[in-house]
């Protein structure tokens, strides 16, 4: 008689679970397999390929909008490329203007004051809970189409004029006596760098006051200011003026442009918002009054106490919003305006090839969304809570 | 022997006058925002209040309420949807008087809805519907009310009624399609659906399909089996990363490519398959936390208890895990409500896109600001009760309490 023969192999844990997955893959594969055959035959009888070799013909529309040069006889690249463009100027600068809206309302929600706090509750859930598409589409064609037109623009103060033809606001140019002037900024702050150090460091070692913050800021005002001086104007202000049916000077933002930014930053706004809240409010109580104990005072409170522990709890949620609000970018082609998105549909329209249009968009969208995700945990990894 | 008491802190009974003291007037600073702050309410209301009462053609919205409401379903048969109405009607009202709390709220809102809607200048067939869903309201609540006070029969009534709003999605689709052939409910195609109907059915649809989808998603993201594992990290971090309006210009242009020779399906059907593919990953995510927040012990005891890995999963794990996330899934389900109106890029006529049809008419030319303020205080007013509603649910499951 054999001795106790071990468990047999397949009552192993390993055994079923292997052949899960081999099964899992099997179905995989065969649905894959299937929907596969469907597209090539699909695409078979319609002529189409799957390739990308038409990036390189000529694309032939025109773009509305062109950070870059481009005439419709360039590429479907450089078409595409033009839409990756836009995507990205309307993202950068919705995300700084959204962060700075959203600070402001999440910090005036909690406000000592009964009306500020009601006013911007009614902000953040009058946006919150109407579709973004919406208030796009209002903007767009409610707003910014029944402004004036260009000859009656509204005018802020003479700085920014608001038309029809969209928003014209002052740019800075530059003049010959620019570059000294820079190197003048660089030496006020490298200089006011230091002088802060020094009194850092002796506020530091003998507890008596440094205004290290006082006097750097002074050193730098006055220099860059006696730099101004000396040098003559470095930077002018160019102000837009009406000239006919179009503005000339300054920056000129289109009115797709202006509508899309306008709603993005609102929109973002409010949930970052609701962010900035929460996290001002995970503060523990406690840590201010111990803090107003030691004797710091309200600014020292908010940027040495509040803020380094709120942002810990902000920077994820803030991550997820700006990541939103890059996606959320692609509603543009319901203002007409030309991002990624819209130049695919475009090139699909146009070339009726649905592979490389699709992967193409999808793509771009996934490099940029990865990209943000990347940096912001870099950023977080920085500021998180070194648990001991 | 003393019993030591503790002191209740002192009341403080604040005046009016130090209440506005307090809130708006000081600091200095204080009382300059609250000036600003009411100077900002002021223009703005009135502003707005003369716009709407005075210069505003409201008749845009009250010519087409039909087209808003229900798109060019044909008029003949719109008594299927009011039918539809009457059978949501009467399971509110059911579910209002068998429950206190959220519904009861809920079926109450509801019949003042009814009442209010029934005085509003209207055909006698409209109002006779609307009286009609009042009745349906009334009547289950008082079905159910009574239901309440008998234990058994109480049961019973409330098992009808969950298997009633089961059943309901699918009568309603039935409902509205009909059949090819039948006189009683002749076939209408899905294409003619349109307006706020096609706005819920298509979140209903996408809400109701993407949950299993999600929650099978969650369940092999943290599955033991690697490649099972890699698929589903990879399918949901591709969906998240990329725009909701790209996956349903993928679902238009290209699942009719995916599908065999010869079967075409409704483009309606087609943005049902892309909200549905996207809300998935978002719920799976969601899912995941409830999942990753079940103590380790919970396994370990059904496990000990003898229980296999399947009966652990659905007996004990989910069901906890469950309802940790109804707060962050009734989140993402409201905001798939206010995304439907992306189909309004791809030219369906939901609310948005019958708003644009609308706008189109030369006759309607130039009333923008009727028509989307119109749009968006829809969806406002649906989003915002379907928000209050999760806070009300979160607080009944005493999420983060127990």
């Amino acid at each position: 008689m054999r001795p106790h023969s071990a468990t047999p192999f397949w009552r192993s844990e390993r055994v079923p679970q292997a052949a899960a997955q081999v099964l899992f893959i099997v179905i995989v594969a065969l649905v894959a397999g299937f929907l596969y055959s469907n597209l090539v035959h699909a695409l078979h009888r319609k002529g189409l390929s799957a390739g990308f070799g038409f990036l390189s013909l000529e694309a032939g529309f025109r773009i509305g909008e062109t950070p870059i040069p481009y005439d419709p006889g360039d590429s479907y690249g450089r078409a595409f490329l033009v839409g990756v463009l836009n995507t990205l100027r309307v993202t950068g600068v919705g995300i700084l203007l959204a962060t700075l809206l959203g600070l402001v309302a999440g910090v005036a929600r909690l406000s000592p004051n009964w009306l500020i706090r009601q006013i911007t509750a009614a902000y953040v859930e009058l946006i919150r809970n109407t579709p973004l598409l919406v208030q796009l589409v209002f903007w767009y064609y409610a707003v910014i189409f029944k402004m004036p037109p260009i000859q009656k623009s509204l005018s802020l103060g003479g700085v920014l004029l608001i038309s029809q033809r969209g928003v014209a606001l002052p740019s800075l140019s530059v003049t010959p006596a620019f570059y000294p002037w820079l190197g003048v900024l660089m030496l006020g702050t490298i200089t006011a760098w230091l002088l802060w150090r020094v009194r850092q460091r002796y506020q530091d070692a003998t507890g008596r006051p440094g205004y290290a913050w006082l006097l750097a800021i002074g050193i730098w005002v006055l220099l860059v200011a006696v730099g101004w001086g000396v040098l003559g104007h470095p930077l002018v202000w160019e102000r837009p003026r009406i000239v006919g049916p179009t503005y000339e000077g300054g920056a000129v933002l289109t009115p797709e442009f202006a509508a899309l930014l306008v709603g993005l930053v609102v929109y973002t706004g409010a949930f970052i918002a609701e962010v900035v809240r929460g996290g001002i409010l995970s503060v523990r109580k406690g840590q201010i009054e111990a803090a107003r104990a030691l004797g710091l005072r309200e600014g020292q409170i908010l940027r040495l106490i509040i803020l380094p522990q709120a942002l810990r709890v902000i920077i994820p949620p803030l991550t997820s919003q700006y990541l939103n609000l890059a996606k959320n970018s692609s509603l543009a082609i319901a203002v007409g305006f030309p991002d990624l998105f819209s130049v695919g549909k475009t090139i699909f329209n146009q070339t009726g090839q649905p592979v490389p249009a699709v992967a193409l968009v999808m793509g771009s969208y996934l490099v940029m969304s990865l990209f943000t995700s990347l940096l912001m945990n870099i950023y977080n990894r920085r500021v998180r809570f070194l648990e001991k | 022997m003393a019993v030591s008491r503790t002191l209740e802190p002192p009341q403080v009974r604040m005046g009016p006058g130090e209440w506005v003291r307090k809130n708006l007037l000081s600091p200095w600073y204080n009382a300059l925002l609250t000036i600003a702050g009411l100077w900002f309410l002021y223009e703005v209301g009135r502003g707005l209040a003369v716009w709407a009462l005075t210069q505003a053609r409201w008749d845009v919205i009250t010519h087409n309420i039909r087209l808003f409401l229900v798109g060019q379903f044909p008029p003949d048969q719109v008594q299927r949807v009011w039918l539809g109405l009457l059978l949501s009607s009467l399971l509110f009202g059911l579910s209002g008087g068998l429950w206190s709390g959220t519904m009861r709220q809920f079926a109450h809102a509801l019949g003042l809805a009814f009442f209010v809607l029934a005085f509003l200048p209207a055909s006698w067939v409209t109002r006779g519907w609307l009286i009609g869903n009042l009745a349906a309201i009334l009547l289950g609540y008082g079905v159910g009310a009574w239901g309440r006070g008998s234990p058994r029969c109480g049961r019973a009534l409330r098992y009808a009624t969950i298997g009633g709003w089961l059943l309901f999605f699918l009568v309603l689709i039935l409902l509205l399609s009909g059949f090819s052939g039948s006189r009683v409910l002749p076939r209408v195609e899905a294409s003619l659906w349109g307006g706020l109907l096609l706005t819920f059915l298509l979140s209903l649809v996408s809400i109701i399909l993407s949950f299993p989808l999600g929650v099978l998603l969650a369940l092999g993201r943290r599955s033991v089996l690697p490649i099972v594992r890699l698929f589903s990290i990879l399918y949901i971090e591709l969906i998240r990363g990329v725009p909701l309006v790209t996956v349903l210009f993928m679902a238009d242009i290209m699942l009719p490519l995916f599908l065999p020779e010869g079967l075409r399906i409704d483009r309606i059907v087609r943005a049902m398959a892309g909200f549905t593919l996207f809300s998935a990953a978002y719920v799976a995510e969601n899912v995941r936390g409830g999942l990753q927040a079940i103590p380790e012990g919970q396994i370990e005891a059904a496990r000990a208890l003898g229980l296999n890995g399947l009966q652990t999963t659905l007996l004990i794990v989910l069901p906890q895990a469950l309802r940790l996330v109804v707060p962050a899934n009734v989140g993402q389900f409201i905001s798939l409500f206010k995304d439907t109106s992306l189909v309004a890029i791809m030219g369906l006529l939901e609310l948005l896109g019958i708003g644009k049809a609308v706008l189109a008419n030369p006759a309607y030319m130039g009333l923008q600001r009727e028509v989307y303020l119109f749009v968006a205080v829809v969806y406002g007013v649906f989003s915002y009760a379907m928000s209050y509603a999760s806070r009300r649910l979160e607080i009944a499951l005493g999420v983060g309490e127990r």
